[in-house]
């Protein structure tokens, strides 16, 4: 038993060393800081900005989106339908179901969606088909932490006469503002990390994109690509490229954790 | 006007909850008109249980697919099931609290971990495991991207999710039933055996199965190391094609085939629903196991 817990914890260990040792020696700052010129993907000069800007672009964008639409759901599902309701319940189920769908599904919904309605792939569509994947997950996590406020502390605030709206403004959601912000941000991670579902979706391209509607490239789209190529430069690249993803990962969930445990102290408990 | 604001709110509110429900339908709804063309050209058991996958030629079998998905899936299972039950046992019932606390973000980070990442540590680590390694030490030939290297990295994929729920149900299991057996002169280990895994032994099936439906349906590192060749795999060290790999492979190419868009949205189709059979079945199972502890 320790065995596997060992091997487990040293499972990560080697998944985060590998790409440290394999992506630092290609790590310089025109990774970070230059979009790919000629040739870059024959080893040329170069970098994934275009990638990390596209991937912040479309995250950003989705992430917004997504928290404009699940923040009301959960205060709903906590504060306005009764307990027990068949509603609420019918909800958290298809949230949960949502949530367990893959994302090239999604992908494929998106697409179909996004043909549909007469689109290109491009931005918009990537963040319409994202905002569509985190939806479930942001929409449950705060679910679960609007579910820990007291019910004294609404029932407090009723009984003083607010309505429910300014109740679950003013005060649940101040209440629960550390778990819903790293709502956000574990549901934010999970944008940036996925491929699938953008494939299709939001196109690549190696300029950073002007406008809704252009094409936008991904750092995970970026590191599939790279790795793809025969050349051993540019798939040295990739690492580098999956490297400054998992940073981004890390630092995501990281301040999500950070936030969860520091803030906590300007919380009534 | 408070009045007012309040009961809009209420009522817009109650609209974007219903819309979880619409998006689920209207996946299912789209997949499901955009196949329709495709099976209504060829019938359904000829599509699953048909071998020879040419687009070109109008011939969709889908079973090289099917086989090849269930392979991984298998694999990973296998692989991520004993570890994660065997870790989550000494979490839940032999590790000091500090390190039980210790352990779960790390989980959560394992978790958070996206499948890419997952395929580029599968291409740098077990492609030259199994290509120089394994597959001599075995006598054959393999180019390392297979069935089996495509496995391993969906077991440690999934390993956060099981361990999480196995967490959760062997926490359901009440202290005092453990002490009762451990009063009677048992041993740790009889009173795990037959106390805890005898009482959780549904909420372990529901971890496994829920374990199942993400390696089902995990796309980017499967794609990236299982090979993709559109045959029968018939060993471990052969490469394999699973199903969401292929959608992800041919979208570019699909909209100038006849029918071929109408197949990989089948082929979505089929994963949104084999996954949303087995998500029901273990959320059935846990809600359950919760009833009871109650």
């Amino acid at each position: 038993m320790i065995g596997a817990t060992l091997l487990i914890a040293l499972t990560l260990l080697s998944i985060v060393g590998t790409i440290v040792i394999k992506g630092l020696p290609a790590m310089s700052l025109d990774m970070v800081l230059k979009t790919p010129r000629g040739g870059f993907y024959l080893g040329k000069e170069g970098g994934i900005l275009n990638a990390i800007l596209g991937s912040l672009f479309l995250t950003g964008g989705s992430t917004l989106l997504a928290l404009g639409l699940s923040l009301p759901v959960a205060l709903y599902l906590n504060l306005y339908a009764r307990k027990g309701s068949p509603t609420a319940h019918l909800v958290r189920l298809a949230l949960d179901l949502l949530w367990g769908v893959p994302s090239i599904v999604y992908g494929a919904f998106g697409f179909t969606l996004m043909i549909a309605m007469g689109m290109k792939a491009s931005l918009l569509a990537g963040i319409i088909t994202v905002t569509l994947l985190i939806i479930p997950i942001m929409a449950r996590a705060m679910d679960e932490v609007i579910s820990m406020v007291p019910t004294e502390l609404v029932e407090a605030s009723l009984s003083l006469g607010a309505t429910r709206l300014e109740t679950a403004l003013r005060v649940v959601v101040r209440q629960a503002f550390p778990g819903l912000l790293s709502a956000v941000l574990i549901a934010a991670g999970r944008g940036v990390g996925d491929a699938a579902s953008v494939l299709f979706t939001a196109g690549f391209s190696d300029a950073v994109p002007s406008s809704l509607l252009d094409p936008v490239a991904t750092l995970p789209l970026a590191i599939f690509f790279q790795l793809g190529t025969p050349f051993p430069e540019v798939q040295q690249r990739a690492y580098a490229s999956a490297m400054i993803l998992t940073i981004l990962i890390l630092l995501l969930s990281g301040s999500a954790r950070w936030i969860s445990r520091r803030w906590i102290r300007h919380v009534v408990k | 006007m408070r009045r007012f604001l309040d009961s809009s709110a209420r009522r817009g509110m109650q609209l974007l909850s219903f819309f979880s429900l619409v998006l689920m339908v209207t996946i299912g709804i789209a997949l499901l008109v955009k196949s329709l063309p495709i099976l209504k050209a060829h019938n359904l058991s000829d599509l699953l249980l048909g071998s020879s996958f040419k687009p070109l030629r109008g011939e969709f079998g889908f079973l090289p697919f099917l086989v090849g998905t269930l392979w991984v899936t298998g694999i990973a299972v296998g692989i991520a099931f004993p570890l994660s039950l065997l870790s989550a046992l000494y979490l839940s019932e032999y590790a000091p609290g500090s390190l039980r606390n210790a352990f779960r973000p790390l989980i959560d980070l394992l978790a958070g971990i996206p499948s890419v990442i997952y395929g580029v540590w599968g291409i740098v680590v077990f492609v030259p495991l199994v290509r120089d390694h394994l597959a001599p030490a075995m006598g054959r030939f393999s180019s390392g991207y297979s069935v089996l290297t495509a496995g391993i990295v969906l077991a440690v994929m999934i390993l956060p999710v099981v361990i999480h729920v196995l967490l959760e149900v062997f926490s359901a299991v009440p202290v005092e039933s453990r002490e009762a057996a451990l009063s009677l002169g048992a041993t740790r280990w009889q009173a795990v055996k037959h106390v805890v895994l005898r009482r959780s032994i549904t909420g372990i099936i529901a971890a496994c199965v829920l374990g199942l439906t993400r390696a089902f349906g995990e796309t980017m590192a499967v794609l990236m190391v299982a090979g993709n060749v559109p045959v029968i795999p018939r060993s471990l060290l052969d490469a394999g094609y699973p199903l969401p790999a292929l959608i992800a492979n041919n979208y570019g190419e699909m909209m100038s085939i006849p029918l071929y868009d109408s197949a990989l949205m089948l082929a979505a189709l089929l994963l949104f629903g084999v996954i949303l059979f087995f998500s029901i079945l273990s959320r059935w199972v846990l809600v359950r196991i919760e009833r009871r502890t109650l």
